[in-house]
């Protein structure tokens, strides 16, 4: 392949004269001028030593090798390793809270105890800063239930467990939507019919499974008026389908991250023993 | 020039003198061999994979990396190691050091160059230049213009080694930011289309600068079925000329066997990635013949 590709370098003489086609010199030539023409070549060869003769390959192995338990370790990157996993096995393990029971994702239909944690978590960690920030309040919060990686087993929450249940470098955006996107965004959980968490926001489906009611903080929703919703990066990027973040006015990128705020909010709670609510239910 | 090379030539020289011109093609009969060894989307993966892990037991780890590579390259010395990028995320070890173990450990294993990642980003621009003195390797990425960001002049558009007398020229590619990575994390970083600009390198390289050997690192990924047309290796290999080798990353695809793709020229070249996590090493070795007559054979590829 390569033998073709390339053309040969004619305008220089010494690697033309190299690379072995001395049949090109010229038989039709005297052997007089011919032996003049190779000790000028070759002198013109030696001062010009950069010149290689270009090399090219006439075999190609390829392979895989897989890393597994029976190649030998480096004794030397094993002991520079120690130190880092240490410290991150130490902090990982650090205890963070205590849960008193276990949570699932998946116990319960249109709302989970685990939900209902992490979503209230980030409204309590993030509404601070957003009011610092911005003057206002965050109206209510949600994420998404494919967000939650894992359980929260009973007993000591560590910083391994928000790692755990939250693996994704998703961050905290809080989006200011008008009462149009909002009411997109009910008819959306509406009919996913999923137990995304959500915090500060209720809703009632009739028993067809239609939105029968909604409300922000306990109010009737103003659908004239805008709203700050707190969601995640993922989500605002059109993630799950949720287009109707991408139909909005501002957007406040906080720069917490979503495990990182729960961690901050594990940290202030002695246990936690979420539950199961009514926020979002529907009317048998 | 080695030394070595400066005898061997001087030495034909002579001897062409003596013979006036005849029994040329057998001034040198050595076979030279070089060994490209690589790795792509190691995602701080750092320790091996638990014995309980449901996809990987067992499998990968810095430390084993570590001692297959020493024994290559006892072999063969005339080694080159490199990685297709996305270096960072994926363990904690990232999240608490921020990529600092991961490049002080390539250093160690001593790789030569890496191309940079769209997850080589995740900590910013800033992040990723924060981590630089730890890496004692070069970046290298042709279509990335970091002239606006911090990382100008630290990201070389390509390299050229000479290992035993072979001059190999390796050039960088990285995949579309937009849509990937989040603009406050990459900035003023200007993605170029990789597929011209993988042309303009192999020209330099292969004819301006007359490598033995091109070789592409690329993080743009393999293929992509659902969008043929997005450049991907395979796109980038039939669409050019002059690269004997791409090393792929991105799309975290497992081959087989390394892919023989014919380039536009219709010449057969290699593509190939070793999946992720650091599970693999993929391993190419070129055998030059440099007394060969350039027009009597063709190469053997043994995959």
């Amino acid at each position: 392949m390569k033998k073709f590709k390339r053309g040969l370098p004619l305008t220089k003489t010494s690697k033309y004269f190299f690379s072995g086609e001395n049949r090109a010199i010229g038989p039709t030539k005297s052997n007089l001028s011919m032996n003049h023409k190779i000790l000028f070549l070759t002198i013109g060869f030696l001062t010009v030593l950069s010149c290689n003769p270009s090399l090219h390959y006439s075999k190609i192995e390829g392979k895989q090798i897989a890393i597994t338990d029976t190649l030998p370790s480096s004794p030397a990157i094993e002991a520079f390793i120690e130190p880092y996993r240490e410290h991150v096995n130490k902090s990982l393990d650090s205890v963070l809270s205590y849960a008193v029971d276990t949570y699932s994702k998946s116990d319960g239909y249109l709302n989970t105890a685990i939900g209902n944690l992490i979503a209230d978590g980030l409204y309590e960690q993030s509404n601070p800063i957003f009011k610092k920030r911005s003057g206002h309040d965050i109206d209510f919060a949600l994420i998404n239930h494919g967000g939650i990686r894992a359980i929260i087993s009973k007993g000591n929450i560590t910083t391994r467990t928000a790692y755990e249940v939250m693996p994704f470098e998703n961050a905290i955006v809080v989006v200011k939507l008008k009462g149009e996107g909002v009411k997109e965004l009910l008819e959306y959980l509406a009919a996913a019919k999923r137990a995304h968490p959500i915090s500060k926001l209720n809703i009632e489906l009739d028993k067809t499974g239609k939105l029968a009611s909604a409300k922000i903080k306990g109010k009737p929703i103003d659908y004239d008026s805008t709203y700050y919703v707190l969601t995640n990066d993922y989500l605002l990027g059109g993630g799950d389908k949720m287009d109707f973040f991408k139909k909005n006015d501002t957007v406040y990128v906080l720069d917490y991250k979503i495990r990182n705020a729960m961690i901050d909010y594990f940290k202030t709670k002695d246990t936690v023993s979420p539950v199961k609510d009514n926020r979002f239910i529907q009317l048998q | 020039m080695k030394r070595r090379d400066f005898l061997q030539q001087s030495l034909a020289a002579t001897t062409l003198i003596g013979l006036g011109g005849l029994g040329l093609q057998s001034f040198t009969g050595t076979t030279k061999k070089i060994t490209i060894l690589h790795t792509n989307d190691v995602h701080s993966h750092i320790d091996p994979f638990g014995p309980e892990d449901g996809r990987n037991p067992n499998k990968g780890g810095v430390a084993r990396r570590a001692g297959l590579i020493a024994s290559i390259r006892q072999e063969n010395p005339n080694t080159l190691l490199f990685d297709a990028g996305d270096i960072f995320q994926g363990t904690p070890y990232f999240n608490y050091y921020g990529g600092e173990l991961e490049f002080k450990l390539m250093s160690m294993l001593k790789y030569d160059a890496a191309t940079i990642g769209n997850h080589d980003f995740d900590n910013g621009v800033d992040g990723l230049f924060a981590q630089l003195p730890h890496a004692k390797f070069d970046f290298i990425c042709a279509n990335y213009d970091f002239t606006n960001t911090v990382m100008d002049g630290h990201v070389k558009p390509y390299k050229i080694y000479m290992v035993d007398g072979v001059k190999i020229g390796v050039f960088g590619l990285g995949v579309e930011l937009d849509g990937l990575v989040d603009k406050k994390m990459y900035k003023e970083t200007v993605y170029l289309n990789p597929i011209e600009i993988a042309q303009d390198m192999s020209d330099l390289l292969a004819k301006k600068e007359k490598c033995d050997l091109v070789i592409c690192l690329s993080h743009i990924g393999y293929q992509y079925k659902d969008y043929p047309n997005r450049p991907s290796d395979l796109n980038l290999a039939k669409a050019t000329e002059g690269i004997d080798l791409i090393i792929g990353g991105h799309t975290h695809t497992f081959l087989d066997k390394p892919t023989v793709v014919k380039n536009r020229l219709g010449h057969k070249m290699l593509v190939n990635q070793v999946g992720c996590y650091g599970i693999n090493l993929g391993r190419i070795d070129f055998y030059f013949d440099s007394g060969k007559n350039k027009l009597a054979k063709g190469v053997s590829i043994v995959v």
